[in-house]
């Protein structure tokens, strides 16, 4: 077990330095011959004072405090926690990436300009969608622009359409972000197979719904097998059909969003398309459209101008074009976070078309034989197989006192981190396991091995169960003590 | 290359362990119409072809260390400390996820946790999130938060505001169906005369940028004031590396304070991604969106850290959530956080005072050319504006310093019309006498 690291404030002893900045070279002024005396601050701020090593000990020791694709299987239910090529890493840190500002002029960026529209491309191609807005900084801020977008189109058609459809299965931020747009939302009930009840969407898709928000495999990792007719409901009531492709990695080279007749989709670049997770963030969110709604795209959107060319030398020009009819605006400062497209372009370069097809056929098998290998031990209430994840529920477990909570915290003994718990919603003491195509049969078979012996400790033994974790570098936190006595930063002769 | 470690052969043995004929029997629910289509894809690369592929798309960008660059506008060239690049790439920081199992995460939560202390300190706030997308989304949550907590559906907005961040605002709004009242600022700084006029009780909030758009510092103190005499909330959006020199939000009163927090150790990268920063007034707690750690025990009464207060959040509340924010920028507040235990104490107060000095040298000697006049006269931070006199023009005035190798001031016409001929300059302490004494050299061989 770690020793507990302090906080880096407690490390601080005045007078200790870090780094040094050049002197100042200009003739210097003293500040309040420069500033107004009422615009300064008047009581400094108490960042650390800390040496070199104590700051690189510091944050190398809570590193190691951390579980991570790269030390643990990561099997997390809905957040494809595949592996993060070392490559991608290496381009997105060349300096003609990062040390690139914004407001350059475009001549200077053709580099980046390029490999933004091929990405767009490429996703396009993926996804069956016509066009592409990379703008979007998260999977959650990609919903939000969708409904915009929808929200766009309806008011340029001259209707007033005030209701947006979403499964119970459905992930909380498709709820949050149609009601950030003023929508008020409908929830409908998964039918007995875990799928969109077709009935309920008929009686419920009326002339005030403006689009239904679904998500293909849904979160109980099964394919809604009536999807074109599910659209076609939509459709023909006038509506639209937004698609959460947070599950993504399940369909690529397999089957393609804007076939199905989905009208707007979100990607989630640091799922389906390897960028890291980094510990929350940032993600990416793309979305992609059709033909119809490609005027409301936010602006600005990457073109390319002109094609000089003989047929060995072509010469393009890119270019950010913000003269739109429609677009509903912005919906951050700049052009997105281009940091990870850079690494989703590189991973797409890697894979190619080969590369793409075996994501989705080995993010399926994998998934389907960890549901194998558990199904005589846990319940999984859904499907006779699975997309690219599977949930299973520890109901039976409960009924021996282990819930779904303790067994993922034992699972942390096992050095696996747990599955997402809880969610979706609809299944009791649920576990939704989601292997990603980049783990070994061995990997999978060790993690059934660990779960096949918890549920059997469950049966013998469920005290060792209910313990854990035991080998972390903490045990079980008093959240309610959190939440209660909320104490969000560290204070001076506060702190215990 | 695919990263995909089982082979055909694994495939047949899991297969067959299964019992299962062939893959294809896992994707009977998809209908044989969508099955049919064919990706225009290339074939897959080499790690050395894709290195090469990329190497020469990035040299294809002129960065700014192949030139010297004055550009600001939101985005901003510091020094980077090199410990930062460091250990912000311990992959055990960048390749885990959001810290859902505190036992496993206690990496990632204490620099949550340590963010959120150097956030209050600098910005002399209660209470820091964990972070958000960006400056513009941080400044629009915040509006948002007012409009739900006063229940009103107007806010006043300072056109002396990032342009971009005013759009985002106006794209958001739009969709939730309240209005944005903006008010002038035709010497520079927000007309404060202006401002008492447009107040309603409809007013949610107040909203400034500090230093503004035009490097301009606000009086931040009056309009605060005026502000919380309409019962309306004050958001500050600030620049964190001022905060070394310039008065922070807490202590003229603010109620929000947010803003990008770039500078403090992430680079360009062509304008994302950034750091949104969140603070507020304890008052505020239960309403701000975004995840928060807080500290507490484990089971063995040892300190800890743990996601909090996640009632507020979508995963649990839904349509009724604060936000629908999912992920934030986890990695780049860990940038942020060793940046600032870099510069520390003393350094934050050094940085921010090389960017005043350097900037005020080079608008000394750019506005005693005879190209140029200074748009305002009121203080400002490191950036600042300048006008081009008589029949000198900013785009050939641009050209010629690009061909010299330095990018001049933004052109900033196309966001304010009313300011046509005139270009944003920003001086940061990576700009030395040497390269500023170049830019007025070579602007004071320009003609006509």
């Amino acid at each position: 077990m770690n020793p507990i690291e302090p906080l880096i404030f407690e490390k601080s002893s005045p007078g200790r330095r870090c780094y040094s900045l050049p002197a100042c070279d200009v003739p210097e002024k003293s500040i309040q011959d420069l500033l107004p005396a009422k615009m300064l601050r008047k009581e400094e701020a108490i960042l650390p004072e800390v040496s070199e090593i104590d700051v690189v000990r510091h944050f190398t020791r809570i590193s190691q405090m951390n579980f991570c694709v790269d030390t643990n299987f990561y099997p997390l239910g809905s957040c494809t926690m595949k592996y993060n090529p070392r490559i991608n890493e290496e381009a997105a840190r060349m300096e003609g990436f990062t040390k690139l500002h914004p407001y350059q002029p475009v001549e200077q960026c053709q580099g980046i300009l390029k490999l933004l529209y091929d990405l767009e491309q490429m996703l396009k191609s993926i996804s069956g969608m016509s066009a592409f807005t990379l703008q979007p900084a998260a999977g959650a801020h990609g919903e939000l622009t969708g409904m915009l977008i929808i929200r766009a189109y309806m008011e340029k058609k001259g209707e007033t359409r005030h209701k947006i459809i979403v499964p119970d299965s459905a992930h909380g931020t498709n709820p949050a972000s149609a009601a950030l747009c003023g929508y008020e939302v409908e929830s409908i009930q998964s039918n007995a197979e875990g799928l969109v009840d077709i009935k309920k969407l008929k009686a419920s898709f009326t002339r005030d719904t403006a689009a239904l928000m679904i998500t293909n495999p849904n979160t109980l990792g099964l394919f809604e097998k009536d999807i074109l007719e599910i659209c076609k409901i939509a459709h023909d009531a006038g509506g639209l059909v937004y698609c959460d492709g947070a599950n993504m990695n399940a369909l690529m080279g397999i089957a393609r969003p804007g076939d199905m007749g989905v009208d707007i989709l979100h990607l989630n670049l640091h799922k389906t398309f390897s960028t890291p997770h980094g510990g929350g963030g940032p993600g990416a969110g793309p979305i992609g459209v059709t033909e119809e709604l490609k005027p409301f795209l936010p602006i600005p959107r990457i073109e390319v101008l002109a094609t000089e060319s003989t047929e060995k030398d072509k010469t393009n020009t890119y270019v950010l074009n913000y003269d739109y009819p429609d677009p509903i605006g912005r919906v951050r400062a700049f052009y997105g976070h281009v940091g990870m497209m850079i690494r989703a372009y590189t991973y797409l370069l890697s894979l190619g078309k080969e590369g793409v097809c075996k994501v989705g056929e080995y993010a399926v098998l994998n998934a389907n034989y960890l549901r194998y290998k558990l199904k005589k031990y846990y319940g999984i209430p859904y499907g006779k197989t699975c997309m690219h994840e599977f949930v299973i529920s520890a109901r039976k477990q409960k009924g021996k006192g282990v819930s779904a909570l303790d067994i993922a915290k034992k699972l942390l003994d096992y050095s696996f981190h747990a599955p997402t718990i809880y969610f979706p919603l609809i299944v009791e003491e649920a576990m939704m396991i989601e292997p990603t195509e980049t783990e070994s049969r061995e990997t999978l078979d060790a993690f059934a091995d660990a779960m096949i012996q918890i549920a059997k400790d469950i049966e013998q033994q469920p005290e060792t169960v209910h313990n854990a974790p035991q080998t972390t570098p903490i045990g079980r936190p008093d959240e309610v003590k959190a939440a209660r006595e909320p104490k969000l930063k560290w204070e001076k002769n506060k702190s215990s | 290359m695919d990263y995909i470690p089982n082979t055909e052969r694994d495939k047949e043995i899991m297969l067959k362990e299964m019992g299962i004929p062939s893959f294809e029997s896992f994707l009977e629910d998809i209908p044989k119409s969508l099955r049919n289509f064919s990706l225009t894809l290339q074939n897959g690369l080499s790690e050395p072809e894709v290195l090469k592929l990329l190497q020469d798309l990035s040299k294809k960008n002129t960065h700014t260390d192949n030139c010297i660059s004055f550009l600001g506008g939101g985005a901003y060239e510091h020094y980077i400390p090199t410990i930062v690049d460091h250990l912000a790439s311990r992959s055990e920081f960048y390749t885990c996820y959001t810290p859902y199992q505190p036992e496993v995460s206690q990496g990632t939560l204490q620099v949550i946790y340590e963010f959120q202390t150097l956030m209050c300190e600098l910005t002399g706030m209660d209470v820091a999130n964990a972070s958000m997308y960006d400056g513009s989304t941080a400044l629009t949550e915040a509006a948002l938060l007012a409009i739900r907590l006063k229940e009103r559906n107007k806010v006043v907005c300072s056109r002396a505001i990032h342009p971009e961040y005013r759009q985002v605002l106006k794209t958001y709004l739009k969709g939730f169906g309240a209005e944005i009242v903006e008010i002038g600022s035709p010497e520079g700084i927000t007309d404060v005369n202006q401002l008492e006029k447009v107040f309603s009780d409809k007013t949610a909030a107040v909203l400034i940028q500090n230093p503004n758009f035009f490097g301009c510092i606000e009086d931040m103190e009056a309009i605060s004031n005026i502000t919380h005499k309409y019962d309306a909330l004050f958001i500050a959006c600030v620049n964190p590396i001022s905060l070394g020199i310039l008065k922070p939000p807490g202590e003229y009163n603010a109620d929000i304070a947010v803003g990008e927090a770039q500078v403090l150790g992430n680079y360009l990268n062509y304008g994302g991604p950034y750091l949104g920063f969140f603070t507020v007034k304890k008052e505020l707690l239960r309403k701000m969106p975004g995840r928060i750690a807080g500290e507490t025990v484990d089971s063995n009464g040892k300190r800890c850290f743990v996601l909090t207060l996640q009632a507020r959040e979508q995963h649990i509340r839904r349509e009724k959530a604060t936000s629908n924010l999912f992920s934030n920028q986890a990695l780049l507040a860990l940038r942020a956080c060793i940046y600032l235990c870099a510069l520390g104490k003393k350094g934050i107060v050094e940085v921010a005072n090389l960017n005043i000095q350097k900037s005020h040298y080079a608008y000394e000697r750019l506005s005693a050319l005879d190209i140029f006049e200074p748009s305002f006269k009121k203080p400002f931070f490191n950036e600042f504006v300048l006008k081009a006199k008589g029949n000198f023009r900013i785009n050939k005035i641009n050209e010629h310093l690009l061909r010299k190798g330095i990018i001049g001031g933004l052109d900033i016409s196309a966001f304010y019309p009313e300011l046509s001929n005139s270009m944003l300059l920003c001086v940061t302490e990576t700009k030395t006498r040497e390269s500023i004494d170049r830019l007025v050299n070579e602007l004071a061989q320009i003609k006509v």
